[in-house]
């Protein structure tokens, strides 16, 4: 491989201590409050001994019931239509030459990821006030379900872009229907930007909150609204616990996206 | 491009064997979701930023330039004449500044994160953009939360300087511009980090050589070929810090210590308690407006740019 002389040439000091301190910055915060949710005693300052009281007690919280049963149900369904509107787009965007106003179109699939959240949030809110949809569920739905398209897009569209058209022009000429050939061929070749494009719209959708604080309405409660409000009242142990528990699932959530696009770039 | 010549044979269908017109209709419902529920909302914030506002919130179908009116002037209480007043405009300068800072800060971690993580063996480097990736995908409210807790007056990060006797008292790290500056390199630096390497990556690490033969040294090398080769990625990575930087809200309003703190609490707050929905459409309007001049601004550079190369 490289000689030493030119591996020497690439190096720079310091920039592996940055790397270190970078990792440090990104990581530390997340550890600390994981280390401390299992603190017995209510101080921050001092460790009382290692305890699951804490997770109880938010376990055990009937209003973080009613929260992540919200949350669950909101990224179910907006994960899952931002996915099957994205696939949709996705194949009329690769599947065949350019279209007319590919570019357009690409930009508006994009645009949610491009207008700053605090405008979309007051934007939306404007929108359904003025309209006359109800503030609650179904308003928090709608407005995940076009930020999680963009999402889904991005990882679907870049698998069917890798996918050349051979297999889907062999079983047209082997007389696969139109739908067979869909079924057969593009979905399951498909399958893995579709699951990792889903996952990652489900987590996008469980952890917005300022789209979600606009929209929701005074009824509906969503996870991360429900802690936003706990932080603003005081710093409780019980929000580090809740907050181990997000980041445990977001980072099995992302680690399963990745393990799944990768094993579908090697196959 | 693939697709594009494995379909050259078939003039009417796209490999799947779709028509222009059924792709079209694939197309339509995720362009007409996007269209209706944040085009339209966008149409009514600019509509709304040039109407009356109502007592109660909500506005009043009247057209006014009052809410563009209030980032300039206040009226007087007595005399009911406009005064010019800075405090909006100074917001506005605020978060502009807080924005860069956050994004120099990240580019100063980011580029040599970056760098170190493309130089190392091939089987290491998708464990360290792994690892680069994951923080992003966490909850920004929890990773702001989390920073909040280590930063606290009586937080641990206080506890351990005052435990090696480093410091006497408590610093006061939270509640300040500074911690606001702090969360937003936490949240954004990955954006920095993955184009950047993904630049890198791709760069062709003979130019240093070639620049080490012609008797450059290290930091000439980086400075003269390294950096100008892998802009692109600085710039995407740049763009991607600072324009949630501009709009953030979490920051600023956990973090921070007021109310009226950066533009994203500022607008926030005309919809929540100061009710003056004319006014946080303007501010939401003048922020749109800057975010799309830096994005055409950089896209119109790009371009150049990609046109120079293709003279060369």
């Amino acid at each position: 491989m490289a000689s030493p002389q030119r591996h020497d040439l690439k190096r720079y000091p310091g920039f592996g201590a940055v790397t270190w301190a970078c990792i440090v910055l990104l990581y530390a915060p997340m550890l600390v409050i994981m280390i401390y949710s299992f603190n017995e005693l209510r101080s921050i300052t001092t460790w009382g001994g290692f305890s699951f009281a804490w997770y109880l007690k938010a376990l055990n919280n009937p209003q973080l019931h009613s929260a992540t049963f919200n949350s669950v149900v909101v990224a179910l369904v907006a994960a899952t239509l931002g996915t099957i509107l994205a696939l949709c787009a996705a194949l009329a965007m690769t599947r065949g030459r350019q279209l007319k106003h590919q570019s357009a179109s690409f930009a508006l699939l994009n645009l949610p990821l491009m207008v700053p959240e605090i405008v979309t949030a007051i934007g939306s809110l404007v929108f359904f006030l003025a309209i006359g949809i109800q503030l609650g569920l179904s308003t928090i739905i709608i407005a995940h379900t076009v930020f999680c398209i963009p999402f889904a897009y991005l990882p679907i569209a870049a698998r069917l872009q890798g996918l050349e058209g051979y297999f889907e022009e062999a079983a047209r000429d082997l007389y696969a229907t139109r739908w067979e050939t869909f079924r057969y061929v593009t979905l399951p070749l498909t399958m893995p930007g579709i699951i990792s494009g889903y996952m990652l719209a489900f987590i996008v959708s469980l952890d917005d909150f300022i789209i979600t604080n606009m929209v929701a309405g005074p009824g509906a409660t969503t996870l991360p609204m429900a802690i936003y409000g706990m932080v603003r009242t005081g710093f409780t142990p019980e929000i580090n616990a809740i907050s181990t528990m997000m980041l445990l699932v977001s980072a099995l959530f992302v680690s399963a996206s990745y393990l799944i696009s990768r094993r579908g770039a090697s196959s | 491009m693939a697709a594009l010549i494995a379909t050259g044979n078939s003039q009417q269908e796209s490999a799947a064997g779709l028509t222009a017109r059924q792709r079209g209709l694939l197309l339509l419902p995720a362009l007409l979701a996007i269209a209706i529920f944040l085009v339209l909302p966008l149409g009514f914030i600019l509509v709304y930023s040039f109407l009356t506002k109502g007592t109660y919130g909500g506005v009043v179908w009247e057209f006014s330039l009052a809410a563009y009116e209030q980032f300039l002037f206040e009226r007087d209480l007595f005399t009911d004449e406009l005064v010019f007043h800075a405090s909006y405009l100074q917001i506005y300068g605020r978060s502009v500044l807080q924005a860069l800072v956050a994004t120099i800060a990240c580019l100063a971690i980011g580029f040599p994160t970056a760098y170190y993580i493309a130089t190392r063996p091939a089987a290491q480097r998708n464990m360290w953009v792994f690892l680069i990736t994951v923080p992003y995908w966490v909850n920004l409210l929890i990773r702001t939360v989390s920073m909040l807790f280590i930063i606290r007056d009586e937080g641990p990060l206080n506890s351990i300087l005052l435990g090696i006797g480093l410091i006497s008292e408590p610093i006061r790290l939270a509640y300040t511009d500074f911690a606001i500056g702090l969360g937003l390199v936490y949240s954004y630096l990955p954006f920095m980090v993955l184009p950047i390497y993904a630049a890198i990556e791709r760069f062709d690490f003979r130019l240093v050589e070639a620049g080490h033969d012609l008797y450059a040294d290290r930091w000439t090398i980086l400075r003269q070929i390294i950096v100008p080769l892998t802009r692109p990625g600085i710039v995407a990575g740049s763009l991607l810090v600072f324009i949630p930087s501009l709009g953030s809200f979490i920051a600023p309003d956990l973090l921070g210590g007021g109310k009226n703190l950066m533009i994203g609490n500022t607008i926030a707050l005309q919809f929540q308690s100061s009710r003056n929905w004319p006014f946080g459409s303007a501010a939401a309007v003048i922020l749109l407006t800057l975010v799309l001049i830096v994005l055409v601004l950089f896209a119109r550079r790009a371009q150049q740019a990609a046109a120079e190369q293709g003279r060369q």
